[in-house]
């Protein structure tokens, strides 16, 4: 069975099953309820360039409709709902006032994403004032509590599914620090305390509830007004929650963006230093290659889906075979038989650990060294006390020292030499870049290298190296072409992109098939700037000589003229054999089976006909030709 | 095909000095013929010894010399024998004299070939080279190893060398070492040929590539730098993993009088609808649908043809950045090679231009890839130089993919430096840590490196050949252990110098490690202590950590820790019978609370009410002899609240048939609930806050 029979997104080497599905420790269905606040406030512009700023709702809208897409991609078995609070409408199964339960149609309040709902999320901004409306929700003199009544929607929201199996979160979205800020006496005191105790039921039946605050600088978002008591923060994890004040608002939209998605442990594994000091370190995977959904085969007729059954028949005598408990190798004229359990014996070579072996120059981690998208450590000290300090121990020695360590990683699947390579943590203006922790490299044996390079040695010393003028050409070309804030992953994959952006197409019953730009194409305009022009054709002139162009045409010339000639002859040959059939009289009585391929091929290369396929695809085009 | 009819011959030293390490020469040379048996059935191979005591080959009965050097097998088509052969290698006497080997390997394969097979014969030479070689008759052994090698590439013979020296040599045989190495090296300088030096056993089952593939390349043609600058290269890979191989289902069924038969499964797939499990639908009335969401969108193979992304083959540059941008985790795959057009002069000096311009500014090249026409996605990636050391190799490139936007989840995780200071390292820990760094050094300057990725074997692959060998002879054998020798690389070196050994000691005692109490032990630690895996672990030196120690004692009683599923009330009962910590208490109440709310939650027409008044009458017990009353009468009231609307209901009516309601005053003196407001629950409830 091919699921992705163009091999769109897989290249020769296709990637371990353990790379391509995660497996995931805790549950790994996902619901979520996204809990936007529509108070008035959220529509206040943020920086003070008034052509370009835009409101805190936009930032938190753009980021979630950002969110719900890769969603849908990566996914989107998981529900979320979108909710509302501080509106003029209420929309709700509670019917509560201020909270507004977004929807479209065909699909629950808490569902899997649809392309509909993404669609028109993303551009409910544009009609938000006038179906929702904006209003506070909580105002002295009365007892609404708009932050309770979103509260308890989203818990009823989501009741539906067992904490064991799913994990249930509720995001806030807000810039209010202080939801009861103008209200005073006993009934702050009051509301506080049964807003509190609705989070608190909340996460009594196993529902994490985050916060995403929205804030600059001028206003930094302060957790401890109330937030803290909310989402249960204490001591020192007030002080850690981190809502980093940010300039520009893309930067929040990114921030939050980030913040969004769950982090998903890999694997919580044993890090085992020297002979008894084991300690604990997380695994999380940061890069892994996405791939577009499966392939799911549907009766054409109906367009329900189909289910695979597979089958086992024995090749020598066509009897049906359950699953074969034996596997066999040809060897030395004979097969040697394996039992599965010995398969996985010989498999088994440690105890799944990650063991260090030593520590080497960063220089000696070459660029070949690598296999597969690597795999992010951070420590944990949930089941073994220490072991952060251990680690940020070695973390900051393998930075000064610029070493990385070399260690053994035995999963049953495949072990594996693995070079930990440490990272500093990295902070822009727009947040985190790069997390602190250790990557984990995944090292080749010296079965997997090649040495491609060694094909080309010649016997004689004669191989030209550059000289030094045309070292210092290549340098200045080198300048002239520097790619100005370039980053890695900067560039969304194309044929993803398009893929998925067909599919929406097709999901929402568009006509129109989307143009999706391909980033990845040199920039022409750029490329073509006098001053890179002039660096290459010096470059050019300095490596290839000055009549380059002229002995290239001409050589092109004879070869093209050799290889045509050869062409013409094996036409010319065939066309000959091909006339000694009446091909028109074969094909009406059905003779053509008779032929052999290579009769019938002369007959296509006379007509430049593709002469690939089987004999079968052969005659047809053949018929096809002689228009049958 | 003639392309893969190679012919290699094995020239082994088993001179006195090499005696100690021939068991990891036999692996190696097993494993390489195993292979071929595999993989290249057609490849043939010849074995000869030097340093023997006795003298068996063509050159000596014709022009005399050439003693001690034993054809051991003739060029031949690899079969079952030679393995048994390499198993068991006779041992020497004699210092052997390699150069001697080599010409009679030499003379064996023109002997064989002729002209013919140009390229495609090997010399492979194991020695550790520490003998002199005898003078020749004429000339100097310069001369002599000139003389050969234009006889090597003459006859297109490539020539591997792997010289092995456990130990630093001592002065005396220096300078024999010093000449035999130069020799050597003078062969790389004229012939093709590859001198590598190992100094551990380990290294040297990793030495040889043992199993030949031809590399084919993915992509011919022009690295456009512009729209007028092309360079002309190939691109091959330059890392691929070698999978465990695949191996065939085995049927039975056939008789075991047929000799033909192939024993082979043949899988087969159906597909039939759901509706109509006996239906199945034919190939041609099957279409793909791909998952958007909750959707499925059909789709056919034409109609997505022709919308799909469909991008030009070819390879171009989109600039250049410093190398200090682009972090070595976010290199994605396999890697690939660029090598200049083979021939093509202009090509190399070009691809030589920018390869050593990148390796002075630090720079590298950002390319855009498709490598074939119709290929439906590109890839971007990262091309770095390599600048070659040899004269007689161009310089190439190396490339690897770099991960698009959807490919990178960008987690946030806490700084170090917002950590309480608890679990920062202190200035003596760092130190202790810093030394621990210094000392484990796998790169030292007076050695080789060890554990270089290019001479490290696949252990999984060592042990499955060695098997499969094994299983040949007695098909009932169990798998053997990992090789002793491979094992060094899967556990640090138990023998170490003392220096290192006090290094490991001394960050031990800076640090302490200890269990979490909140946490339920893992079983991964208590695998840990598997006694196949860690053989060292009993009091082999007298201080086994306290940490070891801590562990063990902590993880002796299984204590419980939480409410779980199958005996909720005894773990209640457990956890409020702890004295260890009066916060087991609170604990035992809380996880009770929880999963008593998640039956209820869970119920279906009250399937889980029984369970839930059992385990709320525990709860209530545990709350009147703890003093806890509050706790008990607050989670009521808190049910009921929460459900007094739905159809869970009917629980609360069944409570007090089953005595199960508030905890009373008269039952614990906490409690500010009247026997009357008990005997009324829930029909009338007054929240006491």
């Amino acid at each position: 069975m091919n699921l992705d029979p163009q091999g769109l997104f897989r290249d020769d080497s296709d990637s371990d099953d353990e790379f391509v599905q995660e497996k995931e420790k805790d549950t790994s269905k996902e619901m979520v309820v996204y809990l936007i606040d529509a108070s008035p406030k959220m529509f206040d512009l943020v920086g003070n360039d008034e052509d370009k700023s835009q409101t805190y709702f936009h930032a938190a809208i753009s980021s979630i409709s950002q969110s719900l897409k890769t969603q849908i991609i990566g996914k989107s078995y998981d529900e979320v709902a979108i909710c509302f609070f501080n509106t003029k409408e209420k929309k709700n199964l509670q019917d509560l006032n201020g909270v507004f339960v977004f929807n479209v149609n065909d699909r629950e309040y808490l569902d899997q994403p649809t392309a509909k709902l993404i669609k028109e999320f993303s551009c409910i901004e544009g009609t938000f004032m006038s179906n929702i409306g904006s209003q506070y929700g909580i105002i002295p003199g009365s007892r609404e509590n708009s932050l309770y009544s979103a509260l308890w929607v989203a818990q009823a929201l989501l009741r539906k599914g067992s904490p064991k199996y799913v994990s249930k979160r509720i995001l806030i979205f807000t810039n209010e620090d202080n939801p009861f800020g103008n209200i005073t006496g006993a009934a702050k005191t009051d509301m506080i305390r049964t807003t509190v105790q609705r989070a608190y039921d909340a996460q009594e039946m196993g529902i994490l509830i985050e916060i995403l605050p929205l804030s600059i600088p001028d206003e930094p978002f302060n957790v401890s007004h109330f937030y803290a008591d909310l989402i249960g923060l204490e001591g020192d994890e007030v002080a850690q929650f981190l809502p980093s004040a940010v300039e520009r608002l893309e930067d929040m939209t990114d921030q939050l963006t980030k913040r969004i998605f769950k982090k998903r442990i890999v694997r919580t594994i044993s890090f085992s230093i020297a002979k008894s000091i084991n300690i604990e370190v997380n695994t999380y995977a940061l890069i892994r290659p996405a791939l577009p959904g499966s392939v799911t085969w549907l009766d054409s007729v109906t367009n329900h889906s189909l289910k695979a059954e597979r089958s086992f028949i024995c090749a020598d005598t066509g009897a049906l075979v359950h699953e074969p408990p034996k596997r066999f190798h040809p060897y030395k004229n004979e097969n040697v038989k394996f039992s599965l359990d010995e398969l996985s014996e010989i498999k088994r070579i440690s105890n799944g650990h990650l063991c260090l072996l030593g520590f080497k120059p960063l220089d000696l981690l070459k660029d070949y060294h690598n296999l597969k998208p690597s795999t992010f450590v951070f420590p944990t000290d949930e089941t073994i006390i220490g072991s952060t300090q251990i680690f940020i121990a070695l973390h900051r020695s393998m930075l000064q020292l610029k070493r990385f360590a070399l260690a053994f990683y035995g999963g049953s699947a495949n072990p594996r030499l693995v070079a930990l390579v440490a990272q500093d943590e990295v902070i822009s203006s727009s947040g985190q870049v790069e997390p602190p922790g250790m990557h984990m490299i995944y090292l080749p044996f010296s079965d997997d290298i090649r040495h491609v390079e060694e094909l080309q040695t010649t016997a004689d010393a004669d191989v030209p190296h550059a000289t030094d003028d045309q070292i210092k050409k290549a340098s200045v070309l080198m300048k002239r072409m520097e790619l100005k804030d370039f980053s890695v992953c900067q560039f969304a994959n194309p044929a993803l992109q398009r893929h998925y952006g067909i599919l929406q197409a097709l999901a929402l019953g568009e006509d129109e098939m989307p143009d999706i730009k391909d980033e990845t194409l040199p920039d022409e305009d750029g490329m073509a700037r006098p001053t890179i022009v002039n660096a290459l054709e010096d470059f050019k002139i300095a490596v290839y000589g000055e009549n380059h162009d002229l002995e290239e045409v001409s050589s092109k010339k004879s070869s093209n003229t050799d290889a045509s000639r050869k062409r013409k002859a094996v036409v010319e040959a065939a066309v000959e054999s091909a006339a000694n059939h009446d091909w028109a009289d074969l094909a009406d009585n059905g003779k053509l089976k008779d032929l052999t391929v290579p009769e019938l091929k002369n007959y296509l290369t006379a007509h430049n006909i593709p002469v690939t396929g089987k004999k079968e695809a052969l005659i047809s085009r053949i018929l096809t030709h002689l228009g049958r | 095909m003639a392309r893969s009819k190679e012919a290699l011959v094995l020239l082994l030293d088993v001179g006195p000095s090499m005696h100690s390490i021939l068991p990891e020469v036999e692996k190696l040379c097993t494993m390489l013929v195993q292979k071929k048996l595999m993989f290249n059935k057609n490849h043939e191979v010849g074995v000869v010894l030097f340093g023997t005591e006795e003298t068996k080959n063509e050159l000596e009965k014709e022009v005399g010399g050439y003693e001690n050097v034993f054809v051991l097998r003739d060029i031949k088509v690899v079969d079952a024998d030679v393995v048994d052969i390499l198993h068991n290698i006779p041992r020497g006497k004699f210092p052997g004299d390699f150069m001697d080997a080599i010409v009679v390997g030499i003379d064996m394969l023109i002997k064989k070939f002729g002209d013919t097979n140009k390229g495609k014969q090997c010399l492979c030479l194991v020695t550790n080279a520490q003998y002199p070689i005898k003078d020749p008759y004429e000339g100097t052994k310069e001369d002599q190893v000139d003389k050969i090698s234009s006889n090597m590439k003459a006859h297109g013979i490539k020539f591997d060398c792997v010289v092995i020296r456990e130990n630093p040599v001592r002065s005396a045989g220096k300078s024999v070492i010093d000449e035999n190495d130069h020799l050597l090296n003078q062969f790389s300088k004229n012939t093709i040929s590859k001198i590598v030096h190992v100094d551990n056993p380990l290294a040297l089952v990793g030495a040889l590539r043992t199993r030949s593939i031809s590399p084919v390349t993915v992509f011919r043609g022009d690295l456009e730098l512009g729209s007028t600058m092309k360079i002309k290269v190939w691109v091959y890979k330059k890392t691929s993993e070698e999978k465990f191989p695949a191996l065939k289902k085995y049927s039975d069924k056939a008789p075991s009088s047929d000799k033909y038969a192939t024993h082979e499964v043949k899988v087969d797939f159906e597909y039939k609808s759901k509706e109509d499990p006996d239906k199945v639908v034919p190939p041609e009335q099957r279409i793909k649908g791909y998952r958007y969401g909750p959707q499925v969108i059909p789709i056919s193979s034409a109609e997505w043809d022709s919308v799909k992304l469909k991008p030009d083959k070819g390879v171009k540059l989109l600039g250049f950045t410093d190398s200090s941008n682009i972090k070595r985790h976010y290199y994605m795959k396999d890697v690939y090679t660029f090598i200049p057009e083979p021939g093509n002069r202009k090509a190399i000096v070009a691809v030589s231009a920018i390869a050593r311009a990148m390796k002075e500014l630090n720079k590298v090249a950002i390319l855009r890839c498709v490598w074939r026409q119709g290929q439906g996605s590109v890839v971007i990636g990262i091309l770095s130089p390599n600048v070659s050391c040899m004269d007689n190799i161009p310089d190439s490139f190396y490339f690897n993919i770099l991960p698009f936007a959807e490919d990178v989840r960008e987690f946030q995780f806490p700084s170090f430096s917002r950590f309480p200071a608890a679990w920062l390292p202190n200035a003596h820990q760092q130190e202790a840590a810093d030394n621990f760094v210094r000392m484990l050094d796998l790169a030292p300057s007076d050695r080789e490196e060890m554990l270089k990725p290019e001479f490290t074997p696949n252990p999984v692959l060592e042990r499955f050949y060695r098997y499969l060998d094994l299983k040949s002879k007695q098909p009932d054998a169990s798998v053997p252990p990992l090789d002793s020798t491979l094992k060094r690389m899967i556990e640090p070196d138990t023998d170490l110098p003392s220096k290192d050994k006090s290094a490991i000691d001394n960050f031990h005692s800076h640090f302490e490690l200890k269990e979490n109490p909140k946490k339920k032990k893992p079983t991964t630690l208590a695998w840990n202590e598997k006694p196949s895996l860690t053989d060292n672990e009993a009091g082999a030196d007298g201080r086994t950590s306290d940490i070891q120690r801590n562990l063990i004692q902590d993880s002796s009683v299984v204590k419980v820790e939480k409410i779980g599923d199958s005996n909720p009330i005894q773990d209640f009962e457990a956890m409020m019978a702890r004295r260890d910590n009066p916060k087991w208490i609170m604990k035992a109440i809380q996880g009770m609370r929880a999963y008593i709310n998640d039956l209820l939650e869970n119920s279906y027409r009250g399937d889980t009410f029984p369970k839930a008044i059992e385990c709320l009458a525990a709860l209530r017990k545990g709350c009147i002899l703890e003093q806890e009353p509050k706790e008990f009468n607050r989670f009521l009231f808190h049910l009921y609240d929460k459900w007094k609307t739905s159809d869970l209901l009917e629980f609360f009516k069944i409570l007090p048939s089953k005595n199960v309601t508030l905890i009373t005053k008269t039952e614990a003196a906490d409690s500010d609930v009247t026997e009357e407001e008990a005997k009324n629950f829930p029909l009338k409830p007054e929240p006491s806050s």
